[in-house]
């Protein structure tokens, strides 16, 4: 447990030590803002709500997660420090724990950066505030999920530009599952079934669901239950590939 | 004394290849083993299994009484381990990376500042203990790396090469660190640097291609040489008359001739196998009436001692 703290404070404090925790808060609310006022259409569309605001959100987390994520082990192998850290009392399973949850944390504070836009459309008109903190909440575990497929990836490879475009590439793939573009491929000759099963891992349709209001327990287990195993496979990876 | 890391027949193997290949021995409180052999011998990869980094294919270690294969963590906790070219994490601070090892390994808060202030002191990083990592030069980056390793006073200490890239100074600093710090704990260091045995360790084991080669003390390896007991000698005569004089002895094996000037024969005779000579080459260039400007009994040579047990063809098979 003391480890797995420590790991947490160490990979936050890193963070902010360098530029990458400025240039990344700072990107991803200039782009929310150009998506929710100048693409969203927020002022014209004369509602009070944040749909304008949440709808870009998958598609912002698609480049900027795995910015975040790409340098959690790709940088330890590259530099090696990964045998520091496999080399202290601790398992392999709260280091690659606290490296996740530090990364969802910052993600998490980048993301609680933007209440000023609530506060906005609570300045300008009524907005249903419960649909809107439960996209905040969907929008969170949008970006947990994301972060866990990106540090799994991240811990195959010693290439922080591998890991960032491999990573957009699977969670592309993951946003889009619901998207004519996957499900067309599989459509004609595939089940049902198979196209069902594909359909139920988008992103997308998870996310929309929540950002209507309505937190089905569906959802939250889905986005954790993807978490989780993208956990499970990055500790399997490191104790694989600490060789290379 | 009972063995403080115990290896069991250790056993790796990268696909085909067998990097380390059956390596047993063990090390008491007191020891300062030096791991020696040449580059990809199998010395870090040893190493790194004995630390639980990486899993054997086969055997084991047991450090303080700890199974590596089965209790990974309290092995690591009972050891401190300085990897393979010290790698750290650049962007912290000295005082940022002792603070995170001293909460990972379970120092009480209350010691934390004095654990890192006496390894700051042992280390010598007084000045830069806030300047990021990546800033300092080698030699203090290999300090801070040795820092982390001693930094919760562990029984046991592994070191990688640990005087890689130190300049003379820094050599000498490292080795008083780990002889004042020998009493109190076993020390496994690999090298090749053959002086560094001789300045520090109580005992050697030589590794070539996976295999134990030769194990002993320092002064047990020296005397494998063909110079161990040689006499140099420098002497007023003709080099020849030197040369078929001395190889009448019956325990010389040779004389190897070195450059001689201005009616000066310098030579090297060499002992056979166990033989003492020096009394016998002495008692012969008195009675022949030669002038001595030089006679020393050379100790051996660590170098040539490794380069036998590397490079034979035979270094594979125990000896």
């Amino acid at each position: 447990m003391r480890g797995l703290v420590a790991v947490i404070k160490r990979e936050l404090v890193s963070y902010f030590i360098t530029p990458v925790a400025y240039v990344f808060i700072v990107i991803f609310l200039a782009m929310n803002g150009v998506f929710t006022f100048n693409i969203g259409g927020f002022y014209e569309r004369g509602l009070a709500d944040l749909e304008p605001f949440f709808s870009f959100h998958p598609w912002m987390y698609l480049f900027l997660i795995p910015a975040i994520s790409m340098r959690l082990w790709a940088e330890e192998r590259r530099v090696g420090t990964v045998e520091l850290l496999l080399t202290l009392p601790i398992s392999t399973w709260s280091a690659a724990l606290g490296k996740y949850l530090a990364a969802w944390i910052f993600a998490g504070i980048a993301l609680a950066l933007t209440v000023p836009v609530w506060i906005t459309v609570n300045w300008l008109g009524e907005p249903d505030n419960g649909v809107i903190l439960a996209s905040y909440v969907g929008s969170f575990l949008m970006a947990g999920a994301f972060l866990a497929i990106g540090a799994c990836v991240s811990a195959a490879t010693k290439s922080q530009v591998i890991a960032f475009v491999v990573s957009v590439v699977i969670c592309f793939l993951f946003l889009a599952a619901g998207l004519p573009a996957v499900t067309d491929f599989f459509s004609g000759w595939a089940p049902d079934i198979v196209i069902d099963t594909v359909t139920s891992f988008s992103f997308l349709a998870h996310f929309d669901a929540i950002t209507k209001g309505v937190i089905d327990v569906r959802d939250l287990v889905f986005f954790a239950s993807l978490a989780g195993a993208a956990l499970a496979a990055n500790v399997l990876i490191i104790e694989q590939r600490k060789v290379a | 004394m009972s063995a403080m890391i115990q290896i069991k027949n250790l056993r790796k193997e990268f696909g085909p290849i067998v990097a380390v290949d059956g390596v047993s021995f063990d090390t008491p409180k007191g020891e300062v083993l030096g791991f020696l052999g040449p580059n990809g011998a199998g010395k870090s990869t040893t190493m790194k299994m004995v630390t639980g980094f990486l899993p054997p294919t086969a055997g084991t270690a047991v450090v303080c009484g700890h199974d590596v294969l089965k209790d990974p963590i309290a092995v690591k906790a009972s050891l401190g381990y300085l990897p393979e070219g010290a790698p750290l994490y650049g962007d912290m601070t000295p005082e940022g990376l002792y603070k995170f090892i001293a909460q990972v390994r379970g120092i009480p808060r209350p010691r934390r500042a004095s654990a890192i202030d006496r390894v700051k002191s042992l280390v010598k990083l007084e000045g830069v203990m806030r300047q990021p990592i990546e800033t300092l030069s080698k030699g203090y980056k290999r300090r801070v790396g040795l820092g982390q390793a001693i930094l919760h006073d562990p029984p046991v200490l592994l070191l990688d090469e640990p005087t890689d890239g130190l300049d003379p100074n820094q050599k000498h600093d490292v080795r008083r660190l780990i002889n004042e710090m020998a009493q109190e704990k076993a020390i496994i260091l690999s090298t090749h640097i053959l002086e560094e045995v001789d300045a520090v360790c109580t005992r050697a084991i030589v590794i070539a291609r996976g295999r134990i080669v030769a194990d002993g003390t320092p002064a047990e390896l020296q005397a494998r040489s063909v110079r161990h007991n040689a006499v140099r000698l420098r002497v007023r005569a003709s080099a020849d008359a030197v040369e078929s004089e001395l190889k009448q002895i019956a325990t010389v094996a040779g004389v190897e001739r070195e450059a001689s000037a201005n009616g000066v024969a310098r030579c090297l005779v060499l002992a056979k196998p166990g033989a003492v000579i020096a009394g016998d080459v002495a008692g012969r260039v008195r009675a022949k009436g030669w002038a001595v400007e030089e006679l020393v009994v050379e100790p051996g040579r660590l170098d040539d001692v490794f380069r036998d047990l590397t490079m034979s063809p035979s270094a594979g098979s125990r000896s």
